[in-house]
């Protein structure tokens, strides 16, 4: 399977992403625009909060492809941070006390800056989360000891894995991503992660095999752990239920599928006011792997730029005037604000 | 009306509402008082009612905890070995009133 960007799908664009969300929206005319249930609710504009976050996608290159991801990545995405670009972030950190770093990717491991990043993070002493897919880890032997790194740097591993079992997973993400995922996560167990008293977190998450919602996170995470513990012998802190928003890949799954009008209204139903003021872009700035400024990851792969224009890339980063912005939205944000509301550490209300 | 059962009035469940509100207040507080995490879990309830929804064979009950199962985080496997229990039990159903069957048969004949 290749990116959307290396078929020449019309959707690896942005700009259509946005335009197939707008008539899409039309054509569901009975359904309110994000905007307005935003207003409704006394959030519109959507201010932000201090920021906890600063999440750096270092890139859209990964050795999976999977059918659901927001970003295109995969192994044809050549888009990676440069180490210039990661100092200006580094300089950026430096100035303000934004407590944890979360790493994202593609594959973040891939950069072959990653390990200089993960250490130059430390040294500022703040707080550093990895979002792995795990199968990385045992994809080169190069990667063989991400485990024990990340232990030696007091990383927060965060991976995804959508179902305790092969057929699930496999569907979303690839043929033999399932069995790889269990040999990493034995190996990340083996050197502490996920292990009682340990202090080495490991969180996995959860997001549906398709047109669907997650359920309530905690009744999931339980059946997690019980299943693999039982079956694999493996063990994790906690389990992040992630709803999949209508964004690049996913967006194409839901309008080839014929699901998209059925799903976007689940969303809107389901939008609760209390999730839509707990967003997690109200406290986490986004940034692109060439040094742009987003107000979170979806709005990064949507090309929709924070609106603070003094302060759109990372080397003129400016918190008083990012402190001001307005949160740019559009209708995919249903997909963080439906039921339990949905974050990049799951839910929120 | 084109169809007796379409897809679209399964939302509208709420609307039955607007002709006896008293009963339908109490009857929804009653069901999401039903399939909240108790004795048994919510996971558990979605399964039991896919069954019974296979049972009663309402099509809209089978589309909504078809939904639901999925949602709560359960196989595929799990599911259809819902649907069988609802089976076997309306199988069996039929088949042990053979029981009556061979007893009505024996009384009458020599």
């Amino acid at each position: 399977m290749k990116s959307l960007k290396a078929t020449g799908h019309q959707l690896a664009d942005a700009a259509f992403q946005l335009t197939v969300l707008s008539q899409e929206a039309a054509a569901t005319a009975h359904l309110p625009r994000f905007h307005q249930k935003l207003a409704a609710a006394g959030l519109l504009p959507l201010r932000p909060v201090a920021p906890a976050v600063l999440q750096l996608n270092v890139g859209k290159m990964c050795n999976q492809v999977c059918k659901h991801c927001h970003v295109d990545a995969g192994p044809d995405r050549k888009e990676i941070m440069t180490r210039e670009t990661m100092q200006l972030c580094l300089d950026a950190l430096a100035q303000t006390d934004i407590p944890t770093v979360d790493l994202t990717g593609g594959a973040p491991e891939m950069n072959p800056n990653f390990r200089w990043l993960v250490a130059e993070i430390s040294k500022l002493g703040r707080k550093i989360l990895v979002r792995c897919n795990l199968t990385i880890i045992v994809a080169n032997k190069k990667y063989h000891d991400l485990p024990e790194f990340f232990r030696q740097h007091g990383v927060e591993v965060i991976s995804s894995l959508p179902f305790y079992s092969a057929d699930k997973t496999d569907r979303q993400r690839g043929d033999g991503v399932f069995a790889d995922s269990i040999r990493a996560l034995r190996m990340l167990n083996a050197v502490g992660y996920g292990q009682p008293g340990s202090g080495l977190v490991l969180n996995l998450v959860y997001n549906p095999a398709g047109a669907f919602m997650p359920g309530p996170q905690a009744g999931l995470e339980r059946q997690f752990k019980q299943a693999l513990l039982k079956d694999f012998g493996i063990v994790f802190n906690s389990l992040y239920a992630i709803t999949n928003l209508p964004v690049s890949r996913f967006l194409d799954y839901l309008l080839a599928s014929g699901n998209y009008a059925g799903y976007m209204e689940k969303l809107v139903t389901a939008f609760n006011p209390a999730a839509a003021a707990a967003v997690m872009c109200r406290d986490t700035l986004s940034v692109s792997w060439d040094g742009g400024l987003y107000d979170c990851d979806f709005n990064q792969m949507l090309d929709l730029p924070v609106a603070s224009p003094s302060s759109q890339h990372i080397r003129d980063f400016d918190a008083a005037a990012l402190a001001r912005r307005a949160i740019v939205v559009n209708e995919h944000c249903y997909g963080c604000t439906a039921g339990a509301g949905s974050s990049c550490g799951g839910t929120v209300a | 009306m084109a169809t007796y059962y379409d897809p679209a009035d399964l939302k509208k469940f709420g609307n039955i509402a607007e002709f006896q509100k008293e009963f339908a207040d109490k009857f929804f507080a009653y069901y999401g008082a039903v399939f909240a995490e108790g004795a048994l879990t919510a996971r558990e309830k979605s399964l039991i009612a896919l069954a019974v929804a296979h049972a009663v064979q309402c099509a809209y009950c089978i589309d909504a905890y078809t939904t639901d199962t999925l949602e709560k985080g359960c196989t595929e496997a799990e599911m259809m070995e819902a649907v069988h229990v609802a089976a076997a039990i309306r199988g069996g159903s039929t088949l042990v009133h053979g029981v009556q069957m061979m007893n009505k048969a024996k009384e009458l004949s020599m």
